[in-house]
């Protein structure tokens, strides 16, 4: 009953993903043993179930879609690697600070990073664009059954028209960036992990 | 060679022969008897204390308080919000840009997203379900997280630790489990021969109180029990907070019940068979459990006779793991008559009483629990509630497991126990998907007023 859980984790293992994604040594062993109380199977990966197994998630209205995040295309497990990686989108920004020794590149937790979580969120099938059907697919999760189609149509329709500038009737990820260009992005789509 | 060893062989038999009489000795004067008579020589509260000592000792002996801390398991992931928490309508209306309110905004979604992510991180329902964490190792490995190699000293004392307990409390324990249950068999079989009146009810009463606190004393639990001026009475219902099996010995030590349940086959369905023959208590077939009227008219039958002693039931429906209260099943506060609540909190120090049922059978349990040190609980009875005009089954049910909890200091939770096994009903998705519905819709009737 009493779980190695932290033991299975190996040192070098968490230098790697502390590269990677920024999260402090602490908070990675932290996070290792809340995925290893979630993995209900003991096999070292998350499978949906184990995702929908958490009530709170289970009533989020987009709840499905979140999960999905964590799934690699096509992949049924999710393994510690990529649990941390999709969660390292939420690290807050100031915490940047603190960890000096990233890889080159942009961090996960970067302004537009967070904004291309939000937009792969919307753009289901990975072209790039939001299109009519794929906004009113989320919109529908969202309200469930409280809005008739013909509303929510127009409601889509409206959202479109606002944020297309080049007129294909399909939100692009650059489009969608100036959209949301006056949201604090970096404040909403942050979790206060603990250190 | 033989008589080599005979003169050892009589010497050994004589001395096995002494010791155990010794032994049985003891265990009657110690145990039994008090436990017939109901009055205790105060050695298991010694026992405690010293255990208190030990522990404090092993804590402040191990400068590195520190080392220890680090190996327990967290007890949240996420920092605590101070702010009270805000609604939907609340937080979408801040997210959005200032200006003309549009009817949706592309960033709505990321309030949903960061409440899905934070229950990925934290949540809390799942956490009810595995055993509480403790801030000081009780030299017990299972409520260690990250058993590793300390220090010398420490390892030393917890081998000695298992030495004793499984070398000497678990065997002792065993013992008098056995008597216990073995008596309670018997006694209640021979008191049903009695005709039915006065006599019997007394003789009942006795036998049965006295087989619970020999149980107890199997368990070593040292119970503290509080304002017993509000004890249950004829023709109530007794309503408690579920933590394990052991809830009902513990409760029926002090006072006589009738119990509720299924009936079962094996060991349990004996029992069950002989405590039914002393005094009455309700046992549903399997196939009754499901029909609800029926369950409710044979509840309210046995309160409606105030010569039967008051109902025990647990309305959680399951165990959880003492560190909250969840949702009660209004089954229990629809037969209209006066419920007696009774708020069970015990001491983790000792040993942990929690029965995960996914993880571990009863044997393994009872073994967990045999060979713990001891089980410290506290047992408060509270005042006696009714249903209130104009208040139905739910908001009862809900007022009383506010008092439980608040008695207790444990949370109060909204969520349903039978989470632990089951799905989450689709209507609280339903309610979040109109509340936001009301947010998109709401700013569109402003709109076509202006």
């Amino acid at each position: 009953m009493g779980s190695r859980a932290s033991s299975l984790l190996r040192e070098e293992d968490i230098e790697e993903i502390k590269k990677e994604t920024g999260f402090s040594h602490s908070q990675i062993t932290r996070l290792y043993s809340r995925f290893h109380s979630l993995d209900k199977g003991e096999n070292g990966a998350l499978s949906r179930e184990d995702f929908q197994r958490i009530p709170e998630l289970a009533i989020n209205p987009l709840g499905d879609r979140i999960i999905n995040a964590f799934f690699p295309e096509g992949e049924d497990q999710a393994n510690f690697r990529g649990f941390m990686r999709t969660l390292a989108h939420f690290r807050p920004v100031e915490d940047n600070e603190k960890n000096k020794d990233l890889t080159s590149g942009e961090p996960l937790n970067s302004r537009t990073n967070k904004l291309l979580f939000a937009f792969r969120l919307y753009d289901l099938d990975r072209d790039d664009k939001i299109s009519r059907d794929e906004l009113l697919q989320v919109l529908r999760m969202m309200v469930g059954v409280n809005i008739s189609d013909e509303q929510l149509g127009s409601i889509a329709d409206r959202t479109i028209q606002e944020a297309d500038t080049n007129g294909d009737m399909c939100i692009s990820f650059s489009e969608f960036i100036k959209v949301l260009e006056k949201v604090d992005v970096e404040q909403k789509m942050s979790i206060r992990f603990l250190h | 060679m033989e008589s080599y060893l005979f003169p050892f062989d009589s010497l050994i038999c004589m001395l096995l022969g002494i010791s155990f009489t010794v032994w049985f000795t003891l265990l009657l004067v110690f145990i039994i008897v008090p436990a017939i008579f109901g009055v205790s020589f105060g050695i298991r509260r010694l026992y405690m204390k010293s255990l208190i000592k030990l522990f404090e000792w092993a804590t402040l002996r191990m400068d590195n308080g520190e080392t220890l801390k680090r190996s327990l398991p967290p007890t949240s992931y996420l920092q605590h919000h101070h702010n009270p928490p805000v609604s939907l309508e609340q937080e979408i209306h801040e997210m959005r840009r200032g200006g003309a309110e549009p009817e949706f905004d592309m960033s709505d979604i990321f309030y949903f997203c960061r409440r899905g992510v934070e229950s990925i991180v934290d949540d809390e329902v799942t956490k009810r379900f595995t055993a509480e964490e403790l801030e000081s190792w009780n030299l017990l490995t299972r409520s260690n997280y990250n058993f590793h190699h300390i220090s010398t000293r420490l390892t030393a004392l917890w081998g000695v630790g298992v030495l004793i307990r499984y070398g000497f409390l678990l065997p002792l324990r065993v013992t008098l489990a056995f008597t216990g249950v073995g008596l309670l068999v018997v006694l209640t079989s021979i008191v049903g021969l009695f005709p039915n009146g006065r006599m019997k009810n007394y003789l009942s009463d006795k036998v049965h109180l006295m087989c619970y606190r020999i149980c107890v004393r199997s368990l070593t639990a040292i119970i503290t029990y509080h304002d017993s001026e509000n004890k249950p009475k004829n023709g109530g219902i007794c309503v408690a907070n579920h933590t394990s099996p052991i809830d009902v010995i513990i409760l029926a030590s002090d006072g006589c019940y009738a119990m509720v349940g299924q009936v079962h086959g094996g060991l349990m369905g004996v029992i069950q068979r002989a405590m039914v023959k002393a005094c009455p208590h309700i046992w549903f077939e399997r196939s009754e459990v499901k029909d609800r009227h029926l369950v409710a008219k044979r509840l309210s039958d046995h309160v409606a006779d105030t010569s039967k002693l008051p109902i025990l039931i647990f309305p959680e429906g399951t165990c959880i793991n003492n560190t909250s209260v969840m949702m009660f099943k209004k089954g229990s506060f629809e037969i209209g008559c006066t419920v007696y609540p009774v708020a069970i909190k015990y001491d983790p120090r000792f040993g942990d009483a929690f029965w995960n049922s996914s993880t571990f059978g009863m044997v393994n349990y009872l073994l967990h629990m045999m060979s713990s040190w001891a089980i410290v609980c506290s047992v408060w009875y509270l005042p006696p509630m009714s249903r209130m005009e104009g208040e139905d089954a739910v908001q009862f049910a809900n007022r009383v497991k506010a008092a439980i909890a608040r008695k207790g200091g444990l949370a109060d939770l909204l969520w349903d126990g039978g989470l632990k096994r089951g799905k989450v009903k689709e209507v609280f998705k339903e309610e979040q998907q109109k509340l936001y519905s009301k947010v998109l819709v709401g700013s569109s009737e402003d709109r076509s007023r202006s």
